[in-house]
């Protein structure tokens, strides 16, 4: 084999690094956010086919930026795993960050490893129980785990998205008006007209089930009053 | 990807589709038998007994009773033999205890699995041609005298009605028309429910029916426990319609159980 030349790790790692982040930044941005019943997840998706936001447990939700097939290859993955761990031991005994944690492993080791890093952010939510807080957390491409509080966005226009919505971001918000304060930032964001959404609720009730996906009716409200507040405030 | 530390998780999937038990079978944590040739006489496990479904107008109700007996002793009072599946189907069970709530966790958790992985929930068929399949992996237990067999039911989204699905210990899938019962009081039951059934009856009538038939398998069958009013036993009945699974609620329970047992004095 022929050796090749010497590339010095640092050097490694800021390539590897700047072909992940190019490839993200390609994608569109998703946001979670908490509000008085649980979680929002929101994204700007133009097709209804193929989802970005999805349920991995009972009070566990995914989002994946990025290159499509790599992280539904991750989150096929991290559905495996959480029901092969709830199944031979509890269901309590699945959490979020249990999962993150073996994504951000999985993650670094593919950074490292790899002939090319995969393109892509997650995020994870999880519902807090009794009266403990939700939890919110983003693995980037080289299998950085960081914690959000209150928000959190994901992908090329993350900072930018976050930034705005912490300005305006209350704590105990109704879903209606989240959902909208959601949609308006993504507007100011993006500087153009937005094309379809896809968005989910981690919601407290009766069920186990806690992921809930918003359609139809609900969507068209948020996002025809969220337009109507940004024609009148600019 | 083959020369990768093993650190994280598998990406690679172990088994074809999305199949949670052949999930589990390429981790090796399957349940796997290895029993004697001659059935065991000394090995005494609890067994469910009475459980049956019914179809009706708006779509299918599914009861069970209460207890699980060892021989002649009774070994549990309050066991659950009727369980949600998933958001649109039930399923019951009879025979030994122990495997039968096995096979109701796996067979949940593999629908989930199923739905979460593909984005879409399995047809109604679908999910009770997987049952069978769970039933026929354990013939080598049945002939062992450990049996189980499942009795589903569920509302069918596409065809808009209630269908129920009764099953044979070699992993046999029967779909009924108008009602199917499992278990040592399953001829007692559908004898009952042979003159109390007809088509189009509406929820209060085969809430009404189904505890009949019930309270009838009890009353002949030793093994089969009937509503008891003094401690508060009574059967679980679920219904399900377009809107989903519910249970019926206890004091509707108590209502009807006691009538019949006031009537049957």
């Amino acid at each position: 084999m022929n050796p090749g030349f010497y590339v010095t790790p640092e050097q490694l790692v800021r390539d590897r690094a700047e072909f992940a982040r190019k490839g993200i930044a390609r994608g569109r941005s998703i946001l979670a956010m908490e509000y008085r019943d649980g979680v929002l997840m929101l994204a700007e998706n133009p097709g209804g086919a193929l989802h970005k936001i999805s349920e991995v447990y009972d009070r566990i939700a995914f989002a994946g930026v990025g290159r499509y097939n790599e992280f539904e290859t991750l989150r096929k993955a991290g559905i495996r795993q959480a029901d092969v761990m709830g199944y031979l031991y509890s269901r309590d005994d699945v959490t979020a960050l249990g999962l993150a944690t073996a994504f951000s492993q999985t993650l670094g080791v593919i950074f490292s490893h790899e002939t090319k890093p995969f393109e892509v952010e997650l995020l994870m939510c999880e519902l807090g129980t009794n009266g403990q807080p939700n939890q919110m957390l983003q693995i980037s491409y080289d299998g950085t785990l960081l914690e959000g509080r209150g928000v959190l966005a994901i992908g090329g226009k993350a900072d930018i998205l976050s930034a705005g919505l912490k300005k305006r971001f209350q704590e105990n918000m109704e879903l209606e008006a989240a959902l909208r304060l959601g949609m308006e930032v993504f507007a100011e964001t993006e500087r153009r007209s937005l094309d379809g959404w896809e968005a989910a609720v981690l919601e407290r009730g009766p069920v186990r089930r806690c992921f809930r996906r918003l359609t139809g009716p609900d969507l068209e409200r948020a996002s025809a009053q969220a337009l109507s507040s940004q024609e009148s405030g600019g | 990807m083959t020369d990768l530390p093993n650190w994280g998780l598998p990406l690679g999937a172990p088994a074809p589709g999305a199949s949670f038990s052949d999930l589990l079978d390429s981790l090796g944590l399957a349940p796997r038998w290895k029993v004697p040739d001659s059935p065991s006489r000394d090995l005494k496990a609890p067994e469910g007994t009475t459980v049956l479904a019914s179809r009706y107008r708006n779509g299918v109700v599914l009861g069970g009773d209460r207890q699980a007996t060892e021989g002649h002793l009774i070994a549990h009072r309050r066991i659950r033999k009727v369980y949600p599946s998933d958001r649109m189907s039930a399923v019951a069970v009879a025979g030994t205890a122990g495997l039968a709530l096995e096979m109701v966790r796996l067979f949940s958790v593999e629908l989930e699995h199923y739905e979460k992985i593909e984005g879409a929930m399995l047809s109604l068929e679908g999910k009770a041609n997987f049952l069978a399949r769970l039933v026929r992996a354990q013939l080598p237990l049945a002939f062992q005298g450990l049996a189980v067999v499942p009795l589903f039911a569920g509302y069918d989204q596409t065809t808009d009605q209630g269908r129920v699905y009764t099953f044979d210990v070699v992993g046999g899938r029967y779909e009924e028309h108008d009602y199917g019962a499992a278990g040592s009081g399953a001829l007692q039951a559908r004898a009952y429910l042979r003159t109390a059934w007809k088509p189009e009856m509406d929820e209060g009538e085969v809430i009404d029916r189904v505890m009949g038939a019930l309270v009838a398998a009890a009353d002949v069958d030793l093994a089969t426990g009937g509503p008891d009013l003094r401690r508060g036993i009574l059967p679980n009945l679920v219904l399900i319609d377009r809107g989903g699974v519910r249970e019926v609620p206890d004091d509707r329970l108590t209502e009807v159980a006691g009538s019949f047992m006031r009537g049957g004095q």
